[in-house]
């Protein structure tokens, strides 16, 4: 199992690399100068040395080892003593955002929360309301419930989340007027009534979030209690006298979730990168959201960094997954 | 899951590559009582798509918006660019069945031509990423040379954030494109390369594991043996049976290319205002939502029936192309 993990590791760490080297170059080689909005008065020698001050001036690779530094290194060190308050922020040059001068790390920092709790637990309710439909839709082959579910499921994952959105926002606040259409971050939780209100604006949004990911996550589930459902091992379940909750619940669903849970862990990333859209149709100012109004901005270095924390999202979560794999499915490990 | 650097299966059982090509002469004893005539394997294809009461529906749909799309500017001769500014934000009536926007453009001609860019961009991206995926594929797996680097660029690929990517592409190369090809034609051409090439990996994942199993099979080691050509091996006889799983991924290819250009139109960063898109309209009537939801509803229901309906018809076709069920 270790050699397993760290063979796992060898081959993540060189992709987080050249992902990284990408997402660079892409945006290095971009058009557009970011001095070019400065006015015209400004002496040429002065703008060069503004050029300069952005680390402008200097060959390619040098601009990308240094960038991978603070990136890899001087960013998180601050985000961790931002958010714990230890002295451990090195000194030195930090990735600025061109649209606020502000370090990139800070306004992610403040970005992350929304985005958790909106993205969170829109997976979460995604995942307990699709468990249950699979097994039972698996369980129940061809019934109503399974047609339906079936249907449901595709309909689901067809309709994209941004006409999802604005039909919730149509029907429960334009119509109904039950909850805000719009997702008020500056709203602290103090008490039950202000408690109410966050539940009351994060519904909807979660609720986009959770049906595509059900339905999705769905699908896997009944597809993989239905192979285990017929194997051998089954039979002789219910051939000892086992209960049948014993056999479904026990025997079956426990094998039947290795591939789920493998799936689950990587979705995580397409979740966070999905949110993208959830976010600008309900008005959450999380990551996805600083992403789009930075490309907007061509606020390059925050595209940057946030295009670059996706990436190690989508490299750690697959990681994850093959190490869970590992672990749930000793056959796999082929050590 | 994602692990390419497994070793291809040896020979998995793989009963849904169909017989090889030359089919076989009926004159072995088993086939005695078979004397129907020899029948092309797409009949039977057809014949298992067609009791798929889903996949049918979903090609029912699928036609009608193609047709309404395509023969539909011609009976609904309204210019979808005409501004009237008198006629603005008009419910349904018979001089617009879909109402009117804010400065008076008839919905259902913006709805048709929307339509036909969308669908256009979703089948030309199917087709661009399936090609690529194609040939990487039958490349990484028929050349044991090649195998591991495409395959080493697909997994990475695969790690790539895609959303935000397309997002940085589209917002990088928009200016430089349309200088070359125009406004339009360079958006379009920019969106389709685009959203082609974050697309063709599963393609190529599948098409590599078919193409390791086929070329062990004796009918290669036959055309081998007489002396053809790698490049006709593959173009004569592993590509003809690596059909099926590529024919079902480029239906789910264009759902996905679908939803993608509009999540991009979406989000501000697909086509140009003045050039209606499916996605572009419900963004642009995303203002109105409150006063008139129907500017929302039309092009999102247009665009998830599209998506229903050809995902639909890639469920049917799996089945259908599948030997174990077909025949059953």
């Amino acid at each position: 199992m270790f050699t397993y993990t760290l063979r796992r590791l060898a081959f993540a760490v060189p992709t987080v690399l050249v992902i990284s080297l990408i997402v660079f170059l892409m945006l290095d080689m971009a058009p557009g100068d970011p001095t070019a909005s400065l006015p015209l008065t400004i002496p040429p020698e002065v703008r060069e040395q503004i050029r300069a001050a952005l680390g402008l001036g200097e060959p390619v690779i040098v601009r990308y080892f240094r960038w991978l530094q603070m990136m890899a290194v001087t960013e998180p060190l601050h985000m961790i003593a931002a958010a714990t308050g230890w002295d451990i922020a090195p000194a030195g040059p930090r990735i600025l955002s061109w649209q606020t001068r502000s370090p990139v790390g800070d306004i992610i920092i403040q970005r992350i929360p929304q985005t958790l709790w909106v993205v969170g637990l829109g997976y979460l309710f995604g995942i307990l309301i699709a468990v249950p439909i699979g097994v039972i839709s698996a369980y129940k082959q061809y019934s109503w419930f399974d047609q339906i579910g079936t249907f449901v499921s595709m309909v689901g994952f067809s309709v994209p989340t941004f006409f999802t959105g604005v039909v919730f926002i149509l029907i429960f606040s334009v119509w109904l007027g039950w909850f805000p259409s719009m997702y008020d971050t500056t709203l602290r939780v103090t008490d039950w009534d202000s408690f109410m209100r966050q539940v009351r604006q994060i519904v909807m949004p979660v609720a986009v979030l959770a049906l595509f990911n059900a339905s999705q996550i769905s699908r896997f589930m009944r597809a993989s209690m239905l192979d285990n459902l017929n194997q051998d091992y089954v039979r002789t379940a219910r051939a000892k006298g086992l209960r049948e909750q014993t056999v479904v619940l026990v025997h079956v669903l426990r094998n039947s979730m290795i591939p789920v849970v493998t799936v689950i862990a990587i979705g995580i990333p397409t979740v966070f990168t999905g949110a993208i859209i959830t976010e600008q149709i309900f008005r959450v100012n999380g990551l996805g959201d600083a992403l789009i109004r930075a490309i907007y901005v061509s606020d390059w270095p925050m595209v940057q960094t946030i295009t670059f924390i996706f990436a190690i999202l989508i490299v750690l979560f697959n990681l994850i997954a093959d190490v869970l794999y590992g672990i749930l499915d000793p056959r796999i490990r082929y050590d | 899951m994602t692990d390419a650097s497994m070793p291809p299966p040896a020979a998995p059982p793989k009963p849904s590559a169909p017989p090889p090509p030359p089919s076989r002469p009926p004159s072995s004893a088993d086939d005695v009582h078979d004397l129907r005539p020899p029948r092309n394997q797409w009949w039977d294809v057809w014949d298992q798509f067609k009791t798929h009461k889903g996949a049918m529906a979903g090609m029912l749909v699928f036609v009608s918006i193609i047709l309404f799309v395509t023969v539909g500017p011609w009976i609904w001769q309204v210019d979808p660019g005409l501004i009237d500014i008198r006629s603005r934000n008009l419910g349904s009536s018979w001089t617009h069945p879909m109402g009117t926007d804010q400065l008076g453009r008839d919905l259902l001609a913006r709805m048709m031509y929307g339509g036909r860019v969308s669908v256009a961009v979703g089948l030309m991206a199917m087709l661009l990423g399936i090609v690529l995926g194609t040939l990487i594929g039958v490349l990484a797996g028929y050349f044991k040379l090649l195998d591991a680097p495409l395959m080493r660029t697909t997994d990475l690929f695969l790690a790539l954030p895609l959303l935000p990517l397309l997002l940085i592409l589209v917002a990088l190369f928009r200016d430089v494109l349309e200088g070359v090809f125009g406004q339009a034609m360079g958006v379009f051409t920019l969106i389709v390369v685009a959203i082609a090439i974050t697309s063709w990996m599963q393609t190529a994942r599948i098409v590599r594991g078919d193409v390791l199993a086929l070329k062990e099979r004796e009918f290669v080691l036959a055309a081998r043996s007489i002396g053809t050509p790698s490049r006709r091996i593959n173009t004569r006889h592993i590509l003809p049976n690596v059909m099926s799983p590529i024919m079902v991924s480029a239906t789910l290819g264009i759902a996905s290319a679908i939803i993608t250009e509009s999540a991009l139109s979406f989000l501000g960063l697909g086509f140009p205002p003045d050039f209606p898109t499916w996605g572009r309209i419900l963004y642009d009537g995303r203002d109105w939502i409150e006063q008139y939801p129907a500017r929302v509803v039309w092009p999102g229901v247009f665009i998830s029936l599209t998506v229903l309906s050809v995902n639909f018809i890639g469920d049917g076709l799996r089945d259908a192309l599948d030997p174990r069920i077909r025949g059953r």
